[in-house]
């Protein structure tokens, strides 16, 4: 059977094993029905020209995980930042996992998605903030409305800077020969709140994931949300991830992506500026090699004058691996006094490597700076040569001039915990162990 | 504008009408509508040989089965192909006795781009004398030319003059499946220049002063086939900057262009037609196929200057075929009032060392919608292949969109691609400098503009770039606000 027709006939299936009264029941129909007129995406749309799903979805997976696996918290200690002390959301099979979990009630709130929706206390949020920014564009969205059900909720109310850091973390375990997932968060940061997050999808195994994750941030007048994507998964798993950011006045929201790792990696990345003075910052990471596939699609909406945004990815692509990015800037005519820039820079290592950038801008309104620029090139060889002169080898020249090309992105990482595990993983990466800390 | 929507309409309700009484296929203008028998028609008519007629009617069947594209950022309401006479021999009768009686709006744009009064009665259609200057310039031309064996004709006489030429190369670039227009152009194409040139031989004047006499009223299925032999040159300039009051609302033009080892053609289009009125009714819409080969050390260069049309779709484009091969584009773009213009370049590398130029400039005013789309493709063997890609635009108020769609694809590592785009607008301290240097403030835009453009300005031939800073200034009339 195919996928799509699976996945419509287990939602019967699925929506009893919920519960059946929730306001969420209409959405979640609602939502299948959109799935099953659009479908999965496929190369013949504009925004999925370069990306094919084909070799994705092929596989029969299953959609209802068996229950929590017994999975010790030194199994997976090394997929977590674990020298800071962080708040976790771990999630086994799509399930959440209470003994790996560290949780809070206490000021902010830091749970799970299944726990806010039947809660009371939390109707208010749910209904003011539930499924409002997602785009109907692709099927994955609608699909992942349909099976909402587990994942992060995270509420920050006004004036509260969160005190540590929240990781949400993605386990698959293997059990089931190919598994779905669909993991659904929303991030709710009030006036004047600050939060960092941390996110990840990692399988345990080499059978084949599907993660189609969606999640929802607002963050309100004055917020600041620091949210980081770790993408350094298997090399049977893919990732679809689609992620809606609603601004309001005055906040700042950054985002970073790193994606060393996984099959298929489509990240789907919206800002929405609905108010003046808001800074965006979308920035990433890509080094990948053998086959694999990462697909950057950004979209960032000017609305209201006074706004910024910055984005910066960088990509090196080695051999047979694909990358894709697709960042557009819309601006609306009544968004004057717009700062908009965008940045692609690709090195090439192979020929069996390819890229494809579509920087585009749509701009509507006449006071703006709007830029964008991209680059494909290799290392500059009069560089590579200074280094050797000055004896270091080959390798590892070549690592630290890539380092460097990279490390406009690191710059701006607010967590040194983090920097320094992406600063490890691109050595690693490159293949090169130098005596000190790159 | 004195020409409005009512004329427009009449002009369209009387030729229907007009129509309705051809059916004789004999006749000098084919009754509406598109078939295989009035493609066969249009072929006897142009007396073409057996191979042609085939070529045409494959073409149509294509076409027949392909439906309109619409990824392009442009709205329009679709032309009905039903309702388009395709063949219409040109009108020998001067619609004018005497400049006097010509719409003085038009004829005051001719004054400020300073043509002659003999070109003026030519482009506006008032009847001329037979001894008119430009008609023995021509004849000289035709010697000049013919001397050094170059061949520049009609495309029909092509065909039945110089079949072997035309049978291997048309079709060679924009093949008849290549898109929606192109194969109703293959199927349907009334005229359009030819032009060979042969090995070793550079054409020693700019074809365009001929072109520009000679061809004034082209139809409105267009067919270019220029082909410049090993080691040849050529500049080539179509179209015109006075504005054409043409009476066809669709114009769907293909231009190939063969450069061969080591030749160079330098394409230059000048387009300025009726754009529509300020309301944004009416208008021709400009949908051409333009693309260019290159083999090994050829160059191919195309500048075009945009200001006309009330919808643009165009992307002349050349294929790096051939090692050390160059493509370059450099285009201004301009819209005003309800203009939409969707236009770019497609730069194909596929031989090694290859290199390709891309400068494009938008001028958006109005309430018009302007758009850069481009693809910059290097392919695996295409090794040390190197682009430059520059889109500026620039906004004159908020009403207008300025949109940047560049497509990069690269497959191999040694290539150097790189792309930038800005967006903005005429600055109000540069506008206040010149106003305190006593440049009023329209001419300080104009001036601004031109500063803007001079990239592009300085690539056509000399005359020319005269002319079109005129055009860009006439074109932006109105529009401070």
């Amino acid at each position: 059977m195919e996928l799509k027709d699976k996945l419509i006939s287990s939602f019967l299936a699925f929506e009893e094993a919920c519960d059946v009264d929730s306001d969420i029941h209409n959405l979640r129909c609602e939502a299948i029905k959109e799935f099953e007129t659009m479908g999965f995406p496929s190369k013949k749309q504009e925004a999925w020209k370069y990306t094919s799903l084909n070799s994705v979805l092929k596989y029969d997976y299953s959609v209802f995980p068996k229950k929590e696996d017994a999975i010790e918290y030194r199994d997976i200690k090394k997929y977590l930042i674990h020298d800071i002390d962080t708040y976790n959301l771990i999630f086994i099979d799509g399930i959440f996992s209470s003994h790996l979990s560290q949780t809070t009630h206490d000021k902010i709130d830091v749970c799970l998605m299944s726990s806010a929706m039947a809660k009371p206390k939390y109707k208010g949020i749910i209904d003011q903030y539930f499924n409002k920014i997602v785009s109907k564009e692709n099927g994955f969205n609608s699909l992942n409305t349909a099976f909402a059900r587990e994942g992060a909720f995270i509420h920050i109310p006004k004036n509260i800077a969160a005190n540590k850091p929240v990781q949400i973390i993605n386990f698959a375990t293997g059990n089931e020969s190919a598994l779905m997932i669909q993991p659904r968060n929303l991030i709710v940061v009030e006036e004047n709140a600050q939060i960092q997050i941390i996110e990840r999808h990692q399988s345990l195994t080499d059978h084949p994931v599907l993660t189609n994750s969606v999640t929802e941030i607002f963050a309100a007048k004055r917020a600041t949300v620091d949210y980081y994507k770790i993408q350094n998964d298997r090399p049977s798993a893919s990732l679809i991830d689609n992620t809606f950011i609603d601004q309001k006045d005055d906040s700042n929201c950054s985002m970073h992506t790193f994606s060393f790792g996984g099959k298929l990696t489509r990240n789907n990345l919206n800002f929405y500026q609905r108010g003046e003075h808001i800074d965006s910052t979308l920035k990433g990471i890509t080094i990948i090699e053998d086959k694999q596939h990462v697909d950057h699609n950004t979209l960032v909406h000017h609305i209201f004058p006074n706004c910024e945004s910055h984005q910066d990815y960088k990509g090196i692509f080695a051999e047979k691996s694909t990358g894709v990015f697709n960042g557009k800037i819309v601006v609306e005519k009544e968004a004057q006094k717009i700062n908009a820039f965008q940045s692609n820079n690709n090195i090439l290592l192979d020929d069996s490597a390819t890229i494809n950038s579509k920087p585009q801008l749509e701009i509507f309104a006449d006071d703006v700076k709007c830029s964008h620029g991209c680059t494909i090139g290799q290392l500059d060889e009069d560089s590579l040569f200074y280094l050797r002169s000055r004896g270091i080898p080959l390798k590892e020249a070549k690592a630290l001039l890539m380092y460097a090309f990279a490390n406009n992105v690191l710059e701006s990482v607010k967590i040194p915990e983090i920097k320094k595990r992406i600063t490890h993983q691109i050595a690693l990466k490159l293949g090169v162990s130098l005596g000190f800390d790159l | 504008m004195a020409y409005t929507e009512d004329d427009l309409k009449k002009e369209l309700e009387t030729k229907e009408y007009e129509y309705g009484f051809y059916t004789d296929i004999e006749s000098d203008t084919f009754p509406i509508g598109l078939n295989e028998d009035v493609v066969r028609a249009i072929s006897k008519r142009k007396e073409e040989p057996e191979w042609m007629t085939d070529w045409r009617i494959e073409a149509y069947r294509i076409w027949e089965s392909m439906i309109e594209p619409e990824w392009a950022n442009v709205r329009y309401t679709k032309p009905d192909f039903q309702a388009i006479s395709y063949y219409s021999a040109p009108n020998k009768k001067p619609k004018y006795d005497s400049l006097d009686e010509v719409d003085p709006e038009l004829r005051a744009t001719f004054e400020k781009l300073g043509i002659s009064m003999d070109e003026q009665k030519m482009l506006a259609g008032v009847a001329v004398d037979v001894v008119m200057d430009s008609v023995s310039v021509a004849t000289t031309f035709k010697k000049t030319l013919g001397e050094k064996g170059i061949i520049f004709c009609s495309i029909s006489e092509a065909i039945r003059e110089h079949p072997e030429l035309v049978r291997k190369y048309i079709g060679s670039v924009v093949p008849q499946k290549d898109n929606f227009y192109a194969a109703l152009n293959s199927a349907v194409f009334s005229d359009g220049s030819f032009c060979y040139i042969p090995k070793g031989v550079r054409c020693p004047m700019e074809l365009s002063t001929y072109f520009r006499i000679n061809q004034a009223g082209t139809g409105q299925f267009e067919r270019t086939l220029v082909i410049a032999d090993e080691g040849s040159y050529v500049s080539y300039l179509e179209g015109c900057t006075a504005p054409s009051r043409d009476e066809n609302q669709l114009h769907a033009a293909v231009v190939e262009l063969i450069a061969l080892d080591d030749a160079e053609i330098k394409y230059s289009t000048v387009q300025n037609w009726f754009p529509g009125n300020k309301e944004g009714k009416g208008g021709v819409y400009n949908f051409v196929t333009k693309r260019g080969i290159c083999e090994k050390n050829a160059k191919i260069s195309w500048t075009q200057v945009e200001t006309g049309s009330a919808v643009t779709w165009k992307y002349p484009s050349c294929i790096l075929k051939g090692d050390n091969s160059i493509g370059e584009f450099y285009s201004i773009a301009v819209t005003n009032n309800y203009q939409q213009a969707d236009t770019g370049t497609k730069m194909i590398h596929l031989g090694k060392n290859t290199k390709s130029t891309i400068i494009s400039k938008g001028i958006s005013a109005g309430k018009s919608q302007n758009s850069y789309r481009g693809l910059v493709q290097i392919n695996s063997r295409a090794t040390n292949a190197r682009n430059f890609s520059q889109c500026d635009s620039l906004l004159m108020g908020n009403k207008c969109g300025a949109h940047t769609f560049p497509y990069i694809e690269v497959k191999n590592k040694s290539a150097k691609v790189e792309h930038e785009a800005t967006t903005s607008k005429i600055g109000e301290d540069q506008i206040f400098y010149c106003n305190q240097r006593g440049i009023p403030t329209e001419k300080a835009i104009a001036l601004i503009v031109n500063g803007f453009s001079k990239e592009v300005l300085n690539k056509l031939p000399m005359e020319f770039a005269v002319e079109a800073q005129k055009l860009l200034e006439i074109s932006l009339e109105g529009s401070v606000g």
